[in-house]
């Protein structure tokens, strides 16, 4: 405002000249630091979410994050694990099932030719080399050092192209105002968002909301733990038993695994 | 042809009318925009099932058809016909300001238009998307430089260099959209290098055809001669257009016919696809390609400037069909997570998805169309891109190779 005060009637006369050259650089040299500050502020915002852990605690590749699911345990009609995911989060919809938010689901599976009916949950499978960060423009999409795959809502422009990408339909985008919000989840109206396989209480060494339902109903059902650490639980599970990954054909190495399908 | 042998068109009433109606449906397209953006995406036919609607339909149609209006301009420089050279300045315009409808009806599609500033700062190389942003903004400055050699008299000599340039990046561009989708490898649809092919040949087609409408309607209306020779060579070459994209298409479906896990989504589009089914045969093949082929090349039809209008017209709308088919019917094939199982849940899984594009959208598409034509228009008003007349005594056959 201070500068447009000097392009008075008569500003641009000869006289001037020079006042107005400085009302220009002035002019000049105010967009430049405002383009700038817009061009690093956003990379500011990134690095500090890209490090969410506590100081001295940074993540890193030791540790991978996953997940075994044994579908022979997940019980018909029980969605537990669904319930807690949008307690966690604060997932409240609208009663509008095709634009609502789901983070995690249950899919029912029937097999056509023998009639075998199973139940799983399905969630973002946190791929080793994810599509949905592969096709992100931005870079919002990304994949930690520990293996979970996050969106950033600060520079995510709201193009759904992770959502064409996704083979697992795991993400949702948000398709209307939301209010009370969890301050650990932060969600945005047109932005996308998806299961971050509760990276606030994986960085605390607690394990994800959907498992501890699983557990605490004692279906036991979902492990989650380090596949690196060949001492884990989930190591261990994932060791002695088979195990498939969802489109295994994609080689995405997922984090997530499922037993029984 | 001298530099003296455009004009700019008539101002006036007649241009200031039709800029206002044109420009009414802008508006109503940024009034679209607002509601969509200030209430939520919820409002549109889109969800988490159809990701992208009836805007991108638009979008990817004029970006499309932008790199395919240049080519008149690139067979007069690049291939050296001078028939086409006084074509050439409209053909670049033509490219510039169908870019930018397309590219405002994306942008203000995005949860976040107001975050464009970030999808300029922040790339990630791996995408193409990313790479497309590179692709048009620099398109649009290629085929700026491409028109100032054109119609700067002292920069002529750099004209075939320039389009030659322009000729090479359109191919880039084009190859850059069809692989938004060719490279989804998630989508039983999509997920085939035929696509980026494919849809440089849909832009060779939907490209000219808006061409030789503009053409016509911008002749008409300001009553400058045009001539039989240029008109009946364009639509000739939009013939041609029209047999590649066919071709491409048969192949297309060929190729996922003989592939068994690609039989459901086939069966889906061609078959059992409802709305789908409908606008691929009907809209699609029979009145966007079978009929204009008719049309244009039968020897009475052919002749006429009516049915070669009609004809260019239905090649525009059986491209928004094909459009539609390829991104929505894409879409509306559900994802194959367990091959061999019927798969349900809250979630949509396993089902046909369900879409009907709402108004808000279809308004967002027209006001990017508009927003093309106005451009148009007002690119014709202040700088010489139409030649006086068109007359068949003013087409240069000399260059002609026999």
């Amino acid at each position: 405002m201070t500068n447009s005060r000097q392009l008075q009637p008569g500003a641009l006369s000869m006289s001037n000249k020079s006042s107005f050259d400085s009302y220009r650089r002035r002019f000049l040299g105010g967009v430049a630091s405002t383009v700038a500050g817009m061009g690093v502020a956003p990379g500011v915002v990134l690095h500090s979410v890209g490090h969410a852990k506590p100081a001295g605690d940074a993540v890193t590749g030791d540790v991978r994050w996953g997940m075994l699911i044994d579908t022979n345990k997940c019980a018909a009609g029980c969605d537990d694990c669904v319930k807690a995911c949008d307690d966690e989060h604060g997932l409240t919809g609208f009663d509008r099932p095709e634009t609502d938010a789901q983070w995690i689901r249950k899919v029912t599976l029937k097999d056509k030719q023998t009639g075998h009916t199973q139940t799983l949950p399905l969630l973002c499978q946190h791929c080793e080399k994810p599509p949905c960060v592969d096709v992100c423009p931005t870079g919002a999409s990304f994949r930690r050092e520990d293996g979970i795959v996050l969106v950033d809502k600060h520079i995510c422009i709201g193009c759904r192209y992770c959502m064409m990408a996704c083979p697992y339909k795991a993400r949702s985008f948000v398709h209307e105002t939301l209010q009370d919000q969890k301050p650990f989840a932060p969600r945005g109206k047109g932005t996308v968002e998806s299961c971050t396989f509760c990276v606030h209480r994986v960085d605390n060494d607690r394990t994800p909301a959907c498992v501890e339902a699983c557990t605490a109903e004692n279906h036991n059902a979902m492990v989650f733990g380090d596949m690196n650490d060949p001492d884990s639980e989930l190591s261990r599970q994932l060791k002695k038993y088979n195990s498939r990954q969802i489109r295994a054909d994609l080689e995405l190495n997922t984090g997530v695994r499922y037993r029984g399908i | 042809m001298k530099q003296d042998d455009f004009r700019e068109i008539e101002g006036g009433r007649p241009f200031y009318l039709l800029l206002g109606f044109i420009g009414l449906f802008v508006l109503a397209g940024l009034g679209a925009a607002w509601y969509m953006e200030h209430h939520g995406h919820w409002v549109t036919g889109m969800s988490n099932q159809i990701i992208w609607g009836t805007p991108h339909v638009f979008a990817v149609f004029l970006i499309v058809a932008a790199s395919g209006a240049l080519n008149v301009a690139s067979i007069s420089s690049v291939f050296g016909k001078t028939p086409y050279k006084p074509l050439a300045r409209l053909s670049g315009l033509l490219a510039i300001t169908l870019l930018v409808g397309g590219l405002a009806i994306l942008v203000l599609d995005l949860g976040r238009p107001d975050r464009l500033i970030v999808a300029m700062t922040y790339y990630n190389f791996k995408s193409i998307f990313a790479w497309n942003i590179f692709l048009y903004i620099g398109f649009m400055g290629v085929v700026a430089i491409y028109l100032w050699m054109m119609m700067e008299r002292k920069m002529n000599r750099f004209t075939k260099s320039a389009g030659f340039v322009a000729f090479i990046w359109r191919l880039i561009l084009t190859t850059g959209t069809g692989s938004i989708f060719g490279f989804l490898v998630a989508r039983q649809a999509y997920d085939s290098a035929l696509l980026a092919p494919m849809f440089i040949i849909m832009s060779f087609s939907f490209g000219l055809a808006i061409f030789i409408l503009v053409l016509m309607a911008s002749y008409k209306w300001s009553n400058r001669p045009l001539g039989d020779v240029i008109l009946f060579r364009l639509k000739n070459l939009l013939g041609v257009f029209i047999g590649a994209v066919l071709y491409f298409v048969v192949v297309y479906h060929l190729t996922n016919l003989y592939i068994t896990e690609q039989h459901g989504v086939e069966r889906f589009i061609l078959l059992e696809g409802g709305v789908y089914t409908r606008l691929f045969w009907v809209v699609q093949i029979l009145l966007g390609s079978l009929l204009p082929l008719a049309l244009l090349y039968n020897p009475s039809t052919g002749k006429s400037r009516g049915w070669i209008g009609i004809a260019s017209l239905l090649v525009i709308v059986g491209g928004l069909a094909q459009m539609y088919v390829i991104i929505i019917g894409g879409q509306a094939y559900p994802l194959e997570l367990f091959p061999g199982k019927e798969v349900t849940s809250s979630f949509f899984d396993g089902g046909i998805n369900a879409y009907a594009p709402s108004l808000p959208e279809i308004t967002l598409g027209v006001g990017g169309v508009a927003l093309a034509l106005a451009a148009t228009l007002v690119g014709v008003r202040v700088l010489r891109f139409l030649p006086v007349s068109l007359a068949d005594d003013q087409i240069d056959q000399s260059g002609e190779v026999a």
